[in-house]
């Protein structure tokens, strides 16, 4: 006699065991700590809090190393952790003209206030395998600059000053919340941005990879890439006046694209936006792309049926989590419907054999 | 656990399904938007059933979880301890004493009473939607009550196949009015969606509530001619003898040899307790686990 496998509790206690162990790892390797983490793999740290949507690098660090370096069941973690959070109130917006930029490039004009900041960057670094990493961790000296108040003026603001690009719509003063009402279609562009900054690095990349590459293509200059730290500033109503509560890393990336016009209307360049938190220029740029397509209808272009065009195919697809879920579920056990599936094929099969049977008599 | 609250949701977001799903018992069948939360399973796991438990269960509920009919299936026992964990919960396999089941893909035998709530994890609660991708389409054809797209695809089903091909997750509707999925149950279990109980509907990632209220109206699709039929593979349970179970088929050996059990674990295990024996089982005692 055969009895179908009970026993699922234990089963499922054993598994979490073994993988705590695993996670472990060889107990003859130190450990890795979580300030470790935060500090050496401090860009896992920034994706996983741009797309868990929740700036915090220790609880990012813990997901990381919770999750074995699986960033996306790491941005699982935070997002769960993020919605059992009581909400005080909101900030202010932060203003990234006043960001302490680590990295500030134009790629629109060689020189403007605030000057080209390179900052730690990978861009001119050669892609060869540093073996002296492997053996030690010695550093060489970095060479330190004066810190410099003068002012970093946003780029499009020079574009602005000849109404060259064209001028956002202000919107209503407090935007929908992706995380707490339903996303309905069409959105905002407040909403689509909450959903690209927060959706798949991956994903957003292909994406914006696709306009490049002729689908929906909007030629887009990178008019100023930068990172920094802004300062978050809180309306306390007792107080009267706001005040700082903290500060960020970020990064923004404003693209100029080209331009619309019309019988009426002199020609404008148009933009594309990219926000993210954290040292996350991939992404922030890729954004920036996506945002753009996206904006077909509101400037008054064609849709061409590329995807990056399409936002019911952009925002219900770029969500990792969501996609993960729902496609690591069909290795749940799915038998009473592969069995409903049986019956019909079986019953089909019989009817159709027995019609060719007939007809072959 | 202290540190979250009871069921695991605050009560804001709490209050905020539930009004999703009064909105949907006060519209049959019809799919309410709600601002589904991140929780700790993933989606498609079952987080949208798992929000609409933990918005309607209270202290003194008894809660029953069923994965593909049966209690111990491993997502099953999961969703289980997250709610014994969060909210202390009285658990059960009994279908009987639960006040709340949560299932997946099944419903119990057993019908269920007036003081007893359903709730249904769905995976994609647009009946329409693989007929047409956009969810934008899919409300307009809603709202219009336009359902002939559904029609010709079972007109197509039974040109092509001489039957309707839809096994499970058959489509109905409620009340006369709104086509509805009824998730991915068989369709064995269709006939049971008119009973007692207050079925809830939850999909989390895709972020809708609907429901069907007690004694509502639900019908299976189908043509004059090509009556819809509920079916089950053409065996009695194995363990229990039932012949009017859904059953599950196991391969038994290397032979392509085959068994039928009850996919309803509690209502083959309830048989058995009665003295029913199947053609391959053994009288009852007391748990063999």
């Amino acid at each position: 006699m055969y009895v179908a496998v009970k026993g699922g509790e234990r089963a499922i206690d054993n598994a979490h065991a073994w993988l705590a162990e695993e996670r472990r790892g060889d107990s003859s390797v130190e450990e890795l700590s979580v300030a470790q983490i935060r500090e050496q793999l401090k860009l896992a740290v920034n994706r996983v809090m741009a797309e868990g949507s929740l700036y915090d690098p220790d609880l990012a660090a813990l997901a990381i190393k919770q999750s074995r370096g699986d960033l996306i069941e790491a941005i699982f973690l935070i997002r769960a952790y993020r919605t059992t959070l009581p909400r005080f109130g909101g900030s202010n917006p932060i203003d990234t003209e006043d960001m302490v930029c680590d990295r500030r490039v134009s790629a629109t004009f060689k020189d403007a206030p605030g000057g080209q900041v390179l900052g730690p960057t990978f861009d001119y670094t050669h892609r060869l395998l540093d073996f002296k990493l492997a053996a030690d961790g010695e550093l060489g000296k970095c060479p330190k600059a004066e810190s410099s108040d003068a002012a970093t003026p946003h780029i499009m603001s020079f574009l602005d000053r000849e109404d060259l690009i064209q001028s956002e719509p202000t919107g209503p003063e407090t935007p929908d919340d992706l995380t707490r009402t339903p996303l309905e279609l069409p959105a905002s562009r407040a909403l689509r941005l909450q959903s690209l900054t927060r959706g798949d690095e991956g994903f957003i990349l292909g994406m914006a990879y696709s306009t490049q590459r002729g689908y929906a293509r909007n030629h887009a200059f990178v008019a100023e890439l930068r990172i920094g730290t802004v300062a978050v500033e809180m309306d306390i109503p007792e107080l009267g006046f706001a005040i700082d509560i903290g500060e960020l890393t970020v990064t923004e990336c404003e693209t100029v694209n080209q331009f619309q016009g019309s019988k009426t209307q002199p020609p404008q360049f148009t933009r594309g936006y990219g926000l993210v938190f954290g040292m996350t220029e991939r992404k922030a740029i890729s954004m920036a792309l996506v945002d753009r397509a996206l904006r077909w209808k509101e400037l008054g272009e064609d849709n061409v049926g590329a995807p990056a065009q399409d936002e019911e195919f952009v925002l219900y697809h770029s969500d990792n989590i969501q996609a993960t879920g729902f496609l690591e579920h069909i290795k749940l056990p799915h038998y009473v419907d592969f069995q409903s599936e049986l019956e019909l094929i079986r019953k089909l099969r019989r009817e159709a054999q027995s019609t060719l049977q007939e007809a072959a008599e | 656990m202290t540190d979250y609250n009871f069921a695991y949701l605050d009560e804001q977001t709490k209050r905020m399904i539930r009004r999703a799903i009064l909105k949907g018992l006060a519209i049959p069948g019809y799919q309410v938007p709600f601002a589904s939360r991140e929780m700790p399973m993933p989606y498609g796991w079952g987080t949208g059933g798992v929000q609409v438990s933990a918005a309607v269960l209270t202290p003194d509920d008894t809660f029953k979880v069923i994965d593909q009919g049966a209690d111990d299936t491993t997502n099953a026992v999961s969703i289980r301890r997250f709610f014994q964990k969060t909210a202390g919960v009285k658990v059960t396999e009994a279908t009987e004493e639960a006040s709340v089941i949560q299932t997946r893909h099944r419903i119990p035998e057993q019908d269920l009473r007036d003081d007893q709530i359903l709730v249904y994890q769905v995976p994609i609660p647009e009946p329409l939607r693989f007929l047409e991708p956009s969810e934008v389409e899919t409300r307009k054809m809603h709202a219009l009550e336009e359902y002939g797209l559904m029609h010709v695809k079972l007109y197509e089903d039974i040109s092509q196949h001489g039957a309707i091909a839809t096994a499970y997750a058959y489509p109905v509707k409620v009340e006369g009015r709104y086509v509805m999925d009824p998730s991915p149950i068989p369709k064995f279990d269709n006939p049971k969606l008119e009973m007692a109980g207050i079925q809830l509907f939850g999909a989390g990632r895709e972020q809708r509530i609907y429901a069907i209220p007690p004694y509502t109206q639900v019908v299976s699709l189908d043509f004059d001619d090509y009556p819809f039929e509920a079916s089950k593979a053409d065996h009695a349970c194995d363990l229990c003898g039932a012949e009017d179970s859904y059953l599950d088929e196991l391969i038994v050996d290397d032979e392509g040899g085959r068994m039928f059990m009850c996919s309803d674990t509690d209502y083959c295990a309830g048989r058995r307790k009665q003295g029913h024996v199947g053609a391959q089982g053994v009288p009852y005692a007391e748990d063999a686990a």
